[in-house]
């Protein structure tokens, strides 16, 4: 009966799926391979928000970066310079200093894990470690919130360069990140098949993959076959060139800076460009128990200023800063007195974040710290405040709400307050 | 099917690819009659399950009857979700003996059984079919190296992580803390006795040098740096369960340990030191191997005789400790080696602790049944919650009481009640579901993924990828193919993850990554590449591939979509069997242990 059907020369797709069909083949509606939707980039940048957030692994030393005290037994060697904004910022950031009217420091920050896997972990989701409940990292819920404004959009929401991040909790593996390097090339992309046979592969699998997910054996099986989805997704999709960060002219790829960092917020940029409503960049090495200064001034603070100031820079000039926030985190800060070793150890109790873009204003330093550097004087945000303010200037609904697998109701940013200071 | 029966007839090592499938393509009829027609139709198999009898034997250890008798009591006590009619919790029903079989070879050996060994189990109509399975896999020669392999590599993930000797100018040697560890397992020594070859080892990381001793390799990277804080981490987690990290620093809110006890708990590694050996000759230091010494401590107040520590609380007050252990027991404060080996009466004092015990159990009973008495499985401490608190102490006890074999310990959770059951979940037990943040009642068991390395395992037996060289070539390339899944978080506690973790990364791999394009080739001498030049018709030949993937027959859509699959390859046999043979590998029947 079959030869009957087969064409004698190949055999497309539309042709295929309708024998499969007869053949009473279990095809699922996500069946909608090789996307040659021509998405024009104007809808897919009209009303786009999106998040860039700038993760420091290890915990950098904000003080001698956003809130220096100079003079001071715990100020370091650093000076204060004058900005854009109505703020100062250390002299080896002299880049950043041009652009300080887009962003603004929140130097009020007091949170209470000191750990980097417990202070990551709550940076990235408003919650301490919890053994019974897998909480969504900020990515994984953005990626949730304003996929939905684009349905066109066939590159994973969450994208994180250079890094780990973090994950998407009860949301499930479909809403992970997408793990790339900075140089935006993803390992075993192609597939190299020719014609239909990558369909027809695909509708074998789903037989075996929807049959077995119908005996129940747990959601992460439903979880494994949507992961699949996008994998097909992106495989086929021409939107995929968003990451060839190398198709940058030189300038722009010197302009941000020939490494990782650098490359990988181009990358970002790229991305945004693209629709993509959540991007983490990392850059690490900033757990300087040792020889803090020297790293900073030669090393960390020279890469950071670069592409940080050329990311926000860039991002105004297209005009894409309107709708895209800019992050600047770590896990913690460090230390105001300076150890044995020349370095600084891990500190949660006060410290700065950076923030920029969207609804937020630049150019503001919002709250402060004691002389010394310990405490905050005044108010204390938390990470919760934080990502809730980053949801506001983005228009996420602050009403939001997620239910766990488990029933259990929780607010967007773990009922955060919004940091009206950043608001005007 | 004479082949068939002659069960010892399997050549000890490696299967020869071709021979291999001629002879399981002669058993494809009886197969088909064995396999039964459980699997045929989806729903059909649990009402079979029910009511087959559960094949264990009626002699088992009396440690599995306080498993079974435990968990009935817990089932028995545990409504079904939270509604005012909730009835008491059902275990599902049996699992089919093929997915028991391939969940067993996956946990105990790390890769999925052979279509032989599945042919081996299937005909064996014994009542005692499983505990034999069990006990062949923990003691017949044949197994002995896969055994050992598989728990060398869990064990060097937990010991060193996935990174572990993969960093810059590392001083840890993989392959050395793997042959340690495979040595150990290969010879089943006593738990115990790893622990303290591991906590107080000297020697040389690299095999070879003079001085060999692969266990240096756990702490060769956690004694040098920030005074050994690391190796106090490790050691105290991984052995004891007692997390104290956060304690290094301040009284930690949620945990009893306070931070007086960590300064004392690592005092015992402020002896030791990882000196860097240089290669020969060369001109820019580069590292060959470490050496793990102990050397004379004169302590902090430069006084070897009361060689103090000192640390600073959170006001910045500074304090002394000396070594005691965590439940309070001193040591001498001598700071001399010859007076005081401070890692030895380390190793002897946990040799009496009861978290010693309860810590491996906690693991093993995590490895085999998905999650542990405790989340996280090293979290012991008084804080956290225990699930089933009495059985967790009656068989951590009873393990001691077995001399610390490990073996004792897989059988008896092995043929334990939960380990038994299947992974569907029906609706008497549907509330039972940790992944959403319940305590786990064990009454089906819990789906999860392959790891990467038992992928790769069972892609080496099931088509002979990546079976070229010795031994430690084929454990070096499986090393470096695991790189690419290695994410660090780039902190001083070396700290990772791995994109081996259902994430789009992974699928992107099983979809086109190298290891599957070599087990799905056709090119000549590949497995496929054999399975085309042998006897046999189509339909047998797509059964093979069904019964070697997943332990099941193909059903009657599956064929016919190969055979459609064979037409648009225009008849091309290989081709054909390529696409099933890639579909099936990247299928969740596949790649969860189910």
């Amino acid at each position: 009966m079959w030869s009957r059907f087969a064409p004698p020369v190949g055999m497309n797709r539309r042709h295929f799926m309708s024998h499969m069909a007869g053949a009473g083949a279990l095809l699922g509606s996500s069946l909608s391979l090789g996307h040659s939707l021509r998405v024009h980039a104007d809808t897919l940048k009209k009303n786009h928000k999106s998040c860039i957030l700038l993760w420091m692994g290890g915990g950098p030393s904000s003080m001698d970066i956003w809130d220096l005290k100079p003079g001071t037994d715990n100020g370091g060697p650093f000076k204060a310079i004058s900005t854009s904004g109505d703020l100062q910022i250390c002299e080896h950031m002299p880049l950043m200093a041009k652009q300080m009217h887009h962003m603004s420091i929140v130097r009020s920050m007091s949170t209470r894990e000191a750990d980097h896997n417990r202070g990551r972990y709550y940076m990235h989701t408003g919650y301490v470690p919890d053994a019974n409940v897998d909480y969504p990292s900020y990515g994984s819920v953005m990626a949730h919130e304003l996929a939905s404004q684009r349905p066109d959009l066939q590159i994973p929401p969450f994208v994180s360069i250079g890094g780990a991040s973090e994950g998407p909790g009860f949301l499930g593996m479909s809403w992970a990140p997408l793990g790339v390097s900075s140089n935006g090339r993803i390992r075993n992309l192609e597939m190299k098949l020719e014609g239909d046979r990558l369909t027809q592969r695909r509708i074998a699998l789903e037989l075996i993959e929807n049959s077995f997910i119908s005996q129940n054996r747990g959601s992460v099986l439903e979880d494994h076959r949507k992961v699949q989805g996008k994998t097909f997704d992106l495989m086929t999709s021409s939107q995929m060139k968003a990451f060839d960060v190398e198709k940058e002219p030189e300038a722009a790829k010197e302009r941000y800076g020939k490494n990782n960092f650098g490359q990988g917020c181009l990358l970002a940029r790229r991305l945004v460009e693209a629709g993509v409503p959540f991007a983490e960049v990392d850059l690490g090495g900033w757990d300087n128990h040792q020889g803090i200064f020297r790293t900073l001034e030669n090393d960390r603070l020279p890469v950071l200023d670069k592409a940080m100031s050329a990311l926000v820079e860039d991002l105004s000039q297209r005009g894409l800063l309107e709708d895209t926030c800019i992050v600047w985190m770590g896990e913690f800060a460090r230390t105001p007195r300076i150890n044995a070793d020349a370095g600084r150890d891990h500190w949660a109790k006060a410290w700065s974040v950076v923030v920029g873009g969207g609804k937020i204003q630049g150019g503001k330093a919002v709250g402060a710290t004691n002389a010394d550097g310990t405490e905050v004087a005044g108010e204390p945000y938390s990470s919760e405040d934080l990502m809730a303010s980053v949801c506001h200037a983005l228009g996420i609904s602050l009403e939001t709400t997620f239910t766990s697998r488990n029933g259990r109701p929780m607010k967007i940013a773990n009922s955060g307050k919004i940091i009206k200071d950043l608001f005007g | 099917m004479t082949i068939l029966t002659h069960k010892h007839s399997f050549p000890k090592i490696a299967f020869s690819g071709f021979l291999n499938a001629l002879f399981a393509l002669v058993g494809v009829f009886v197969l088909i009659v064995m396999f039964g027609d459980s699997s045929a139709r989806a729903g059909d198999d649990e009402e079979k399950a029910a009511v087959k009898k559960d094949s264990r034997r009626a002699t088992l250890p009396v440690q599995v009857g306080k498993i079974d008798a435990a968990m009935v009591a817990q089932w028995s006590q545990t409504p079904n979700g939270t509604g005012a009619n909730a009835q008491p919790i059902k275990p599902s029903p049996v699992e089919d003996d093929l997915k028991w079989c391939r969940r067993l070879f996956l946990d105990v050996i790390g890769r999925i059984p052979s279509y032989e060994e599945f042919a081996e189990f299937a005909k064996d109509k014994s009542p005692d079919k499983k505990y034999v399975l069990v006990n062949r896999l923990l003691n017949e020669d044949r197994y002995t190296e896969e055994y050992a392999n598989h728990w060398s590599t869990v064990w060097t993930n937990v010991l060193i992580g996935r990174s572990g000797g993969l960093e810059n100018r590392s001083l840890t040697n993989r392959s050395g803390m793997e042959k340690y560890l495979r040595d150990c397992f290969a010879r089943n020594k006593p738990y115990n006795e790893m622990v303290i070859e591991l906590v107080t080892a000297t020697g040389t990381t690299k095999p070879g040098t003079e001085g060999f001793n692969g266990a240096t390799n756990f702490l060769a990277m956690k004694v040098n740096e920030e005074n050994g804080t690391q190796a106090t981490a490790a050691v105290s987690r991984i052995f004891l369960g007692l997390q104290v990290q956060c304690t290094q620093c301040h009284n930690h809110p949620f945990n009893q340990w306070k931070q007086q006890k960590f300064w004392e708990f690592n005092a015992f590694f402020r002896q030791s030191r990882a000196l860097r050996r240089f290669v020969s000759g060369s001109t820019n230091n580069e590292v060959d191997h470490a050496e793990i010494i102990n050397q004379d401590f004169a302590g902090e107040g430069r006084r070897p005789e009361q060689a103090e520590i000192y640390y600073q609380l959170r006001n910045g007050l500074t304090k002394v400790a000396y070594p005691a252990f965590v439940d309070g027991t001193e040591i001498g404060k001598s700071g001399y080696v010859s007076q005081i080996n401070r890692r030895n009466e380390l190793g002897k004092l946990m040799m009496e602790s009861p978290f010693l015990d309860k810590a491996v159990v906690n693991r093993m009973w995590a490895h085999f049944l998905g999650y542990g008495f405790t989340k996280p499985i090293d979290d012991l401490g008084p804080h956290n919650p225990t699930t089933q608190p009495e059985l967790f102490e009656e068989i951590s006890a009873d393990f001691r009481a077995a001399s610390y074999d490990l073996k004792q310990l897989i059988v008896w959770i092995t043929m334990s009640k939960p380990y038994q059951l299947s992974s569907k979940i029906t609706k008497d037990n549907s509330s039972d579901e940790p992944s959403l943040g319940e305590s786990p009642k064990f009454s089906h068991f819990y789906t999860r993924q392959m790891s990467a390395e038992q992928l790769f395992q069972s892609l080496a037996v099931a088509t002979q990828a990546n079976r070229k060289g010795n031994l430690e070539e084929q454990q070096k390339k499986r090393d470096d193919w695991m790189k690419q899944f290695v994410v660090a978080f780039g902190t001083d506690d070396g700290e990772e993850t791995t994109t081996f973790n259902g994430s789009i990364p992974q699928s992107l791999m099983l979809f086109n990554g190298d290891l599957i394009r070599e087990a799905i080739s056709t090119d000549a001498g590949s497995w496929l590449h054999g399975m085309v030049q042998n006897k046999g018709s189509v339909a047998e030949k797509i059964q093979y591939l069904y019964i070697a993937g997943l332990g099941r027959k193909a059903r009657q859509d599956e064929v016919s979509i190969a055979q459609q699959l064979l037409a648009a390859r225009k008849n091309d046999l290989g081709g054909m069997l390529q696409d099933m043979w890639w579909a099936i590998l990247n299928s969740n029947e596949f790649i969860f242990n189910h």
